[in-house]
């Protein structure tokens, strides 16, 4: 069929096969779902650390050590950690693929994105996993 | 020379003498940005005082200017009555036909003096003045595969539907593909390979259609790095489309329909 489109139009332009990948839907799916999540994640990080018990003012290294003595709120920061780098790095790449006019800079700026996303999701994660309360200088 | 030979004679493309003023008349400005590829190397705006009805069209107005002012203006137009779709434009602003927009409605509160600026619409390439490159957009038109798919034994009488079906995709049918949404649609201004809110509609005119067995193939297309999940909801092309179709709407009933692999 197309080829037949393309007998009647020589020189129309053609744009390339559909590549049939579902990563573009992925994509967007992901941003609602984390987008979600998010919001109970950050909305609580906030309230723990902000208002609840005094608040700001009673963070330290011991509250910091506490928390994550626990199982519980090291999944906690890690998810938002994952999500929030993962749904903001997706949605800076919709911005750049939006806005970037010449592919070399798109292709330079997403290289840019992706290796911050890269480097503090593995310093964060790196973090959470290896604190050590007990350190001493 | 009376008016009625005068449009004779500019119909073939030279200028008339200006006809008499009707009563009742006012005189708006028009700004257009006009753009000879051959001449210019940036656009400019001309400006012209048009006396015009209150009830006329934006069309009259480029008809005026284009038979009796500056015969060198280039635009495209058909019918004349918002049916072909040859006359989206950009005006004041926003897409819209010229020969469905009155004067009426442009006016400037409280009689003060009115100017309505006319512009190609955005994203498709200039050829001269108003009149662009509809190419680009109907590549995307073609690649959705706007037409009946179906791979059964071609029935002896016509493909039957049932009202219901038939009101499925009754919106989409009513696409003149003036181009006026995919050209208000900011992501196909900087990406003009995403294949826009037209091509969509008319997709989906045949993949909600209960007697089309394509839905699948054009669905693929659609979910392509070009297709559905380039579009930000910004409802420009709702807003813009004259035949008040539900575009946004449209383009969101097949991204849910990729998404439960259900049409």
């Amino acid at each position: 069929m197309s080829n037949a489109l393309g007998l009647a139009k020589p020189r129309a332009p053609r744009r390339p096969a559909a590549r049939r990948s579902n990563f573009e839907l992925y994509s967007w799916l992901f941003m609602r779902i984390s987008g979600m999540a998010l919001v109970v994640l950050v909305l609580g990080h906030l309230f723990i650390m902000n208002v609840l018990d005094g608040g700001v003012h009673r963070i330290n290294f011991g509250f910091v050590a506490g928390r994550w003595a626990s199982p519980f709120w090291q999944m906690w920061d890690l998810s938002m950690l994952w999500l929030a780098q993962i749904h903001g790095g997706n949605g800076l790449r919709t911005v750049i693929n939006d806005y970037a006019r010449k592919d070399a800079t798109r292709f330079w700026l997403k290289i840019l994105l992706y290796v911050s996303m890269v480097l503090i999701i593995s310093l964060g994660t790196f973090v959470i996993f290896t604190f050590d309360p007990n350190i001493t200088d | 020379m009376t008016a009625s030979t005068a449009e004779q004679t500019s119909a073939s493309g030279s200028k008339g003498s200006e006809p008499p003023v009707p009563e009742g008349a006012i005189t708006v400005t028009v700004k257009i940005r006009r753009f000879n590829t051959e001449f210019d190397d940036e656009p400019r705006w001309d400006s012209f005082e048009i006396p015009a009805l209150p009830s006329d069209r934006v069309l009259n107005l480029l008809h005026y200017v284009k038979w009796y002012l500056d015969g060198t203006l280039t635009f495209r137009r058909s019918c004349a009555h918002g049916i072909c779709g040859s006359d989206a434009m950009r005006i004041n602003g926003v897409n819209r036909l010229a020969c469905k927009v009155l004067l009426k409605d442009l006016l400037s509160a409280g009689g003060k003096p009115t100017t309505i600026t006319i512009e190609p619409i955005k994203g498709l390439p200039v050829h001269k003045d108003l009149l662009v490159d509809m190419e680009p957009f109907f590549e995307a038109f073609r690649a959705v595969q706007p037409y009946l798919i179906n791979y059964s034994p071609e029935p002896t009488r016509e493909r039957l539907q049932s009202a219901a079906d038939r009101e499925r995709f009754d919106d989409t049918t009513k696409c003149i593909l003036c181009a006026c949404c995919t050209t208000s649609c900011p992501v196909y201004w900087s990406d003009g390979s995403y294949f826009g809110p037209a091509a969509i509609v008319n997709a989906h005119r045949f993949i909600f259609d209960s007697r089309d067995e394509g839905a699948e193939e054009r669905l693929d297309i659609l979910s392509d790095k070009e297709g559905v999940w380039r579009c930000r909801t910004t409802f420009n092309c709702t807003d813009a489309c004259p035949r008040g179709i539900q575009v946004t709407k449209a383009i969101q009933e097949v991204k849910r329909a990729l998404l439960f692999k259900r049409v």
